[in-house]
């Protein structure tokens, strides 16, 4: 019984990686940039619901939809300032992925001014009872995180499969020259992608804050970097293999801390990150391009 | 070539002067340099910001009524970030630039040993308010603490567990990368042991992590009669509210970080504490008239309630103005020395310092009532 409730635990955790990833995954997939500074978003999204639902004391449906939207904007504005200039003119990968860095970093100092280093606290924003199976207790939050994960991951296919966007987005990640040539306006698609990226990372944000009620402008650097082996272990580029990765990453993680050692779940992450890139470096679900990370 | 010649001459003739400067006796001085080392920005400012309030206070009031072997004393605190690299580059700084004659500080263990590997080499009077590691002392004869050691507090509350709380079964959650998290740990375990209690389990975790749900299903599942979390309040704040989410009804145990940890839960979360008790080191519900007349002027200076870092930052600059101006000198050994006489009855209790300059004092066991904490009793080992 212990052992399901790990892997539930694990799921629940995994979830909010499985959403960060999403983010990381959908912007690769499109421009090709490791976006370092998506794991910041997420801790935009965590102040956004604490000054809205805290420090404002708004509704909780107001609060999600403006950490949401929020989330979006920067995600935005983040795409036209800091990497439309370098995408348009090709520029050299690497810049880019310098630039991410200097915006990740960018964000959490300017959090950190704006709020202090010292961790807010923000109570919990779904409150449920625990859910009582025989004599297995369930943390309820580990059930709403794979939900809502599940809901958004479908949502996702859905808006790139069925959508006229999410068609052109598909268009622009097979090949940007040619979407462009066909009539695909290919700005749009870059900054509608970090859009929907940055949203998603705003409801991966709400969960954090739901299940870890702690936010400190530093809380992305971790979030992200698991996020982004989640991301690489599924295969960069690919929405199902994002969530897939975020699940397998959550699992390994907490089933180590249960029966190999608390101390060592770090270890086993990132080297499952190192043993995936050395066996098959596009991930389980990653297509055969012939680009390198 | 002649004008890099005098080039080279003019530069090193700037050189010269510039160590003759250094070298410059600074005995004759009208103030008394205190140096001060504190994080007074960072994961734990809390705690730099507290003691480094109180320690200002300290010295106002001393200066006010004279100050210390008739001169005034300069306190001058740098921020160290909570890092000891930090930490270490801020003492020289203190000991190059400065000149200080003592040094109260740093406030958190891992940055206070490593200052103190540096202090002893410079034979430098050193106290820390708060620097709970057991092996901060043992580096050297000049180091002095006012608060109580991480093992000590570990044995405390075994003892405290097993006779007041009738605990047979305890578990152990403890941040394995942190020296103050481990050495009340390992205490714990090894005193609750010698008292016929079972632990059940012993978990830790590294810093960064936020998620314990692992640990604390393991922990649920043997259901210990206590829960003993020796670690910083951000993350008490963090696992106690887990653990009342995955069901865990043990009593939560803790030591001195715990303090503050009310400004890090929120108030609708405040059952995930109600029943905790941590040891402390004063009571902010004493009717000592001179800690609650120091409780009040905090709060009307710094607009912040004082905290037991407080308290005992205050306490600190006490004993060593005191030891200083018993000492009739600044020289380092005198000072050391006067330190470890020290008898001073302040905010904390009386303090005395044992052989390794710990102090010798009471506990003060606190718990929560509602949204505020709850002082139970006094209580020492013996």
């Amino acid at each position: 019984m212990e052992f399901i409730e790990q892997v539930l635990n694990g799921l629940g955790q995994g979830s909010i990686f499985a959403l960060v990833a999403l983010g990381y995954s959908m912007v690769y997939g499109i421009v090709q940039l490791i976006n370092f500074a998506h794991g910041d978003i997420i801790m935009v999204g965590g102040y956004t619901a604490f000054v809205t639902f805290i420090t404002f004391g708004m509704p909780l449906w107001l609060a999600v939809i403006i950490s949401i939207l929020v989330c979006a904007a920067v995600g935005l504005i983040i795409e036209r300032v800091a990497y439309h200039r370098l995408i348009v003119h090709n520029a050299a990968r690497i810049s880019l992925l310098i630039t991410a860095l200097g915006v990740s970093i960018f964000l959490q100092n300017l959090f950190m001014l704006i709020f202090g280093a010292e961790p807010k606290h923000i109570s919990t924003l779904f409150p449920m009872e625990t859910i009582k199976l025989g004599n297995t207790e369930l943390s309820s939050n580990t059930i709403l995180n794979i939900v809502v994960s599940v809901i958004m991951m479908i949502g996702l296919q859905l808006l790139v499969n069925k959508t006229k966007i999410g068609k052109a987005m598909q268009a622009s990640s097979e090949d940007a020259g040619a979407a462009k040539l066909m009539g695909i306006n290919t700005n749009q698609v870059v900054a509608f992608t970090f859009m929907v990226g940055s949203a998603l990372a705003a409801v991966g944000a709400i969960l954090y804050c739901n299940t870890y009620s702690q936010i400190k402008p530093t809380m992305g650097n971790f979030l992200g970097l698991k996020a982004f082996v989640a991301a690489v272990l599924g295969g960069i580029g690919s929405i199902p293999g994002a969530m897939l990765g975020g699940y397998i990453i959550g699992i390994a993680d907490s089933l180590t801390k249960a029966y190999v050692s608390s101390t060592l779940n770090d270890a086993v992450v990132f080297g499952i990150l190192i043993l995936m890139l050395s066996v098959k470096p596009t991930g389980i679900m990653g297509g055969d391009r012939r680009e390198k990370v | 070539m002649r004008r890099r010649k005098l080039f080279s001459i003019v530069a090193a003739a700037a050189l010269l002067v510039g160590i003759a400067a250094g070298c410059k006796k600074e005995d004759d001085s009208d103030t008394i340099k205190i140096g001060g080392l504190a994080p007074l920005t960072g994961d734990v400012s809390q705690y730099g910001i507290a003691v480094n309030n109180a320690v200002k206070m300290a010295v106002k009031e001393i200066n006010d009524n004279g100050g210390i072997l008739g001169k005034q004393i300069e306190y001058i605190c740098l921020d160290e970030k909570g890092d000891p690299d930090e930490a270490v580059k801020a003492y020289r700084k203190l000991v190059e630039n400065e000149k200080i004659v003592a040094l109260l500080g740093d406030v958190t263990s891992k940055p206070t040993e490593a200052v103190a590997q540096k202090a002893k080499l410079d034979n430098m009077p050193m106290i820390t308010a708060s620097g709970t590691a057991e092996s901060i002392t043992l580096v050297g004869e000049n180091v002095f603490r006012a608060c109580f050691i991480d093992p000590y507090q570990g044995q405390l509350m075994a003892s405290y567990a097993s006779k007041k709380l009738g605990a047979k079964t305890a578990a152990i959650l403890y941040d394995t990368s942190d020296t103050y998290s481990t050495g009340i740990a390992d205490a714990f375990e090894d005193a609750a042991k010698d008292l016929g209690m079972t632990i059940t389990d012993k978990e830790g975790y590294t810093e960064g992590n936020t998620d314990f749900s692992s640990q604390l299903t393991k922990i649920r599942a043997s259901n210990p009669d206590v829960l003993m979390l020796p670690v910083y309040y951000s993350d008490v704040a963090l696992i106690a509210v887990q653990a009342k989410n995955q069901g865990i009804t043990s009593k939560l145990l803790g030591a001195d970080g715990w303090d503050g940890v009310l400004n890090q839960i929120a108030e609708s979360d405040a059952d995930a504490i109600a029943n905790a008790y941590f040891c402390s080191q004063y009571s902010a519900s004493s009717d000592d008239p001179d800690l609650q007349a120091f409780l009040s002027e905090y709060k009307e200076t710094y607009n912040l309630e004082a905290n037991m870092f407080a308290v005992l930052g205050y306490d600190t600059m006490y004993i060593l103005a005191n030891a200083i101006e018993k000492a009739g000198s600044t020289d380092s050994d005198a000072i050391i020395n006067a330190l470890k006489e020290t008898n001073y009855d302040g905010l904390t209790g009386t303090t005395t310092f044992d052989e390794n300059r710990n102090p010798v004092r009471q506990a003060v066991i606190t718990s929560f009532d509602g949204y505020s904490y709850k002082v139970v009793e006094n209580y020492s080992m013996d």
